[in-house]
């Protein structure tokens, strides 16, 4: 079998030029094992299982991106969700104490992020959910690394609206707690998660996943957008064919990727995900991506086609790479991670309700948006709420993270730095459903979940 | 014996020497070229790929990327070193 000095070339420019890097490999770790009714041996075991891990993971990672030639932008931990492994530890005092001996853990290890400070409250909730909402606000601004989530609904569960009516509350603490407001971006509210999602911040080790698993997360707006821009002329079904193939290729890399690596860790290889995946880097982002279609700015009439047709050719390309696509698998337009998207929302192509829509056809949710720190706690409540309706009645994962900044105005720009970016300050609907959320309860499971 | 073959991918401007420095440096640490192919593409780059079998070479992989990248600097070249199998997984069925 010889490869054409044109396929070698391909290959090459998509790495060197086009942004192409496997944008994470994160480490599932059961946590369940580690519980003991001593405290500090139980720290003892978590530190001891997520930096051991941890360390063999960003080895065998360097190895892997020599061999290859292919950057591996992320190595993280995910854990099993932290409300369930601290049921019978449940004070505040020990949920902080968790969250600081996972920080470290990840620190010590070289690992940036460490996902699942969490809990899975779709129905209902514990007392260790609970207080694991009510310390989240220390959590997320006293710790750097450790990332937290919660799935407050699903298409067989419903929405859990007391769960979503504490969170305007616990994200305007967090804000207030920590600077910028970043405490925030490290929280994602979900409906439908999966318990396989490699991406940060809402990754999280899965109660049905085995002992320890290695996910993998692709990337390719810069590959996607170059093959777009150099078809401008062909038909939609041309377009969806051009991006189908280019998409195989990025998973087919990202499948060798994650098999080796699971092979040298000697664990089992879970799921590839195929979302696209932008960052702050100029080229990587999955605005341009849209406006390479011919939108001239994401946001217009015309881009929630756009984004249809994109994630629909990314999934049928994906799904023919790799028989393990997993994870939330669907397209990631955060606001202030994406230079394009942080455009359109200055120049005023893009708004609030606009970017609601377009995650109805398959972006992931309302991601890394900020919003001024006076929009009443209800508000940010019915923003949640409404997004994750979306993905109990359409069958799909949607989630929210959204950064609520003290003292900025919509139209104000907020710096996080890093790969967190810079985000505009959206404007929000200024009128109120608090009356409508004050009814509490939940939203019971759609009939589309009555399938037996 | 069983081979291990890889890929060297150089992309820049075509000018003299540059088969000459590359094969003279995989010679003498005992690396074998399999194949050995040039073109210049629709954008106007000129592209080369050897496909060389380290099987038996005297210095580790990543020695060999440091070495490649150093040629490549003195040629205004981007050189790469890839591993077959990323080439076979995208661009095979």
């Amino acid at each position: 079998m010889t490869i054409s000095v044109e396929e070698v070339y391909e290959t090459a420019s998509m790495i060197l030029y086009q942004n192409l890097d496997i944008r994470t490999t994160t480490l599932g770790i059961n946590l369940k094992d580690c519980i003991d009714s001593d405290f500090k041996v139980f720290k003892k075991n978590v530190y001891g299982k997520v930096y051991s891990n941890a360390i063999k993971l960003v080895e065998n990672a360097r190895a892997l991106e020599m061999k290859y030639g292919i950057p591996i932008a992320n190595k993280r931990i995910s854990i099993t969700p932290v409300s369930l492994v601290m049921e019978s530890h449940c004070t505040k005092k020990k949920f902080i104490e968790m969250a600081r001996t996972l920080d470290r853990a990840a620190a010590d290890a070289g690992i940036d992020f460490i996902g699942g400070f969490g809990a899975l409250v779709q129905k209902g909730l514990t007392k260790s959910d609970r207080m694991l909402i009510d310390v989240l606000p220390d959590v997320l601004s006293k710790t750097d690394r450790v990332c937290s989530f919660l799935n407050v609904g699903s298409n067989v569960a419903g929405l859990n609206l007391d769960a979503v009516n504490l969170l305007g509350g616990m994200l305007k603490q967090t804000a207030e707690k920590s600077k910028n407001a970043i405490g925030c971006a490290k929280f994602v509210v979900f409906a439908n998660a999966p318990e396989d999602n490699p991406f940060m911040a809402g990754a999280f080790h899965g109660v049905g996943e085995g002992d320890i698993t290695l996910n993998i997360g692709i990337s390719g707006p810069g590959v996607v957008q170059t093959v777009v821009k150099q078809n401008r002329e062909c038909d939609l079904t041309q377009l969806s064919e051009i991006i189908k193939r280019t998409v195989f290729k990025i998973t087919r890399a990202g499948e060798l990727v994650g098999r080796e690596l699971a092979a040298a860790l000697k664990i089992p290889f879970g799921i590839v995900d195929i979302s696209l995946a932008s960052t702050t880097v100029a080229g990587d982002s999955v605005a341009n991506v849209i406006e390479a279609f011919g939108i001239e700015k994401i946001g217009a009439h015309g881009s929630t086609l756009a984004v249809a047709l994109l994630m629909d050719a990314v999934k049928k390309g994906g799904a023919m790479a790799s028989g393990n696509v997993g994870g939330l698998s669907g397209t990631f337009i955060p606001v202030s991670e994406d230079e394009g998207m942080i455009d359109a929302v200055q120049k005023g192509a893009l708004g609030l309700d606009k970017l609601e829509a377009l995650t109805a056809v398959c972006s992931v949710g309302l991601d890394m948006f900020a919003i001024p720190g006076d929009v009443p706690e209800e508000t940010i409540n019915a923003i949640i709420a409404d997004e994750l309706a979306i993905g109990i009645i359409n069958n799909k994962t949607t989630a929210v993270r959204v950064i609520p900044v003290p003292g900025k105005k919509a139209g104000s720009l907020v710096k996080f730095g890093g790969l967190l970016g810079t985000a505009p300050v959206m404007a929000v609907n200024p009128f109120s459903a608090k009356d409508f959320l004050k009814r509490g309860g939940r939203l019971p499971a759609p009939v589309t979940s009555m399938r037996n | 014996m069983e081979k291990e073959l890889l890929f060297i991918t150089v992309i820049g401007e075509d000018k003299k020497g540059i088969v000459a420095k590359i094969s003279n440096f995989l010679y003498k640490k005992d690396i074998n070229i399999e194949d050995i192919n040039q073109r210049i593409m629709g954008d106007g780059y000129f592209v080369m790929t050897m496909l060389v079998d380290i099987k038996k070479s005297t210095i580790p992989m990543e020695k060999i990327t440091w070495e490649l990248e150093k040629i490549g600097k003195s040629l205004e070249l981007r050189v790469q070193l890839q591993h077959e199998n990323i080439f076979k997984m995208m661009h095979r069925v």
